[in-house]
């Protein structure tokens, strides 16, 4: 049997019909286009796939597309506001937070999230809030860098 | 993922009669073993009833003498929670020390506890605090729930609506993490309350269990020396890639010995 749930993606408010065997992240990538979200693993290790769920990061491969029924989403497309990048963002693009780029999008929303729970986290506080997202080319320096530039610049907003 | 038919919860009382009257349906909780279950065909439910849609499952209540924990409460919760970091802090760090964040934002202390993953954190916790946990047929006492690798005194059809731990007057949990998935190798979380000493182990045996030997001598002289001279028998605890057995018992000592520091 399939859902019909209504959700808020990135402000806009979405209708899809799902089986209750639809990942989160497949509807979003392959049903509605979203595929900054990326799915690394699969199997709820890497973080690629992290978006904000009501607010709060979490890992997409590991959510059923029927749970997002009556949520508010927000994924990495999201972020951006009339052309202008999130902090957290602009700092990943100043500091170079990044090799080959895979992981971002789920390092971003987890940097946020980083932000969120710590104004100004420090690199030890960081580095142990970013055991969910794997970077395979161990670009972290820069993505500690940027996550605590950007978290500086959260702040300041 | 096998196809199956979803609902979401009316109530702990429905969703606990749907297992009852379906025994091949499923309730998901935070879903953090259960989705990858699903993910891996390793489940194939008829149905799978939400228990997200309850949120009188989830939030914390904390008394002179006790911290009730609802089912559906996440370890985020838990950790971030300023009365439990107040009442019992050792039980909000290791709430702050399950998976990662994302993973902290999602799963909860019910499925925790109910799916009795010989790796988890929270089961070190209901043996080390002396817990009850509270279900929709009766209250469990904690020293009695972990009955095998997986298994639980849980009944078809009973599901947990809550958890109460008493207050200590100390405690600690000491984990010593897989750096890979975070899950506890061994995890010792140690009580000093008015009932004495508890020491509740996890990650070393198929189940959680109280090792017994090292309360015995922390409620005649808690110190580290009285363990000097306490052993446990490997032929108890697990081998797998990550640690043998001898490993494991050498890791549950010093575990154990680093939380009656922490408690000094």
């Amino acid at each position: 049997m399939t859902h019909t749930i209504t959700f808020t993606l990135n402000g806009e408010q979405t209708t899809a019909t799902v089986t209750p065997n639809h990942l989160a992240v497949d509807l979003l990538r392959d049903d509605l286009g979203k595929t900054g979200t990326h799915v690394g693993c699969d199997t709820s290790q890497c973080g690629a796939c992290t978006l904000h769920l009501n607010g709060e990061p979490i890992k997409s491969c590991t959510l059923l597309a029927v749970q997002l029924d009556g949520t508010e989403i927000t994924t990495i497309e999201g972020l951006a506001k009339n052309g202008d990048l999130h902090p957290m963002q602009a700092a990943f693009k100043e500091h170079h937070g990044l090799q080959c780029g895979f992981c971002t999008p789920g390092m971003i929303m987890s940097g946020i999230g980083i932000a969120q729970r710590n104004t100004t986290p420090d690199d030890a506080t960081i580095r142990h809030e970013l055991e969910g997202n794997i970077c395979r080319c161990t670009g972290y320096q820069n993505i500690v860098t940027a996550i605590r530039e950007g978290a500086k610049a959260m702040a300041e907003v | 993922m096998y196809g199956f038919e979803y609902s979401k919860a009316a109530s702990a009382e429905a969703a606990a009669q749907s297992l009852k009257d379906d025994e091949d349906a499923k309730v998901l909780a935070g879903g953090m073993t259960f989705i990858p279950t699903l993910k891996a065909r390793l489940a194939m439910p008829t149905q799978v009833i939400d228990l997200n849609s309850l949120p009188e499952l989830s939030g914390i209540t904390v008394t002179a003498d006790t911290v009730r924990i609802g089912a559906m409460t996440r370890h985020a919760h838990v950790a971030a929670d300023a009365d439990v970091k107040a009442a019992i802090p050792a039980l909000a760090y290791l709430a702050g020390n399950i998976g990662d964040p994302m993973v902290r934002n999602r799963g909860t202390i019910g499925g925790s506890v109910a799916n009795a993953d010989p790796a988890a954190c929270y089961p070190s916790a209901i043996l080390g605090l002396g817990a009850t946990v509270h279900t929709t047929e009766r209250d469990i006492d904690g020293d009695s729930f972990f009955t095998e690798m997986f298994e639980t005194a849980l009944q078809e059809g009973e599901l947990i609506k809550a958890v109460t731990f008493k207050r200590p007057d100390a405690a600690a949990y000491m984990k010593f993490p897989n750096p890979a998935s975070r899950y506890a190798m061994v995890g010792v979380f140690l009580s000093k309350g008015s009932d004495g000493i508890r020491v509740g182990v996890t990650g070393a045996a198929p189940y959680a269990f109280r090792f017994a030997a090292a309360e015995t001598a922390l409620n005649a002289d808690f110190s580290t020396q009285a363990l000097e001279n306490v052993t446990i028998d490997p032929d108890m605890l697990n081998t797998d890639m990550h640690a043998t057995a001898a490993y494991r018992a050498s890791l549950v000592l010093t575990m154990t010995k680093r939380a009656v520091d922490a408690c000094l």
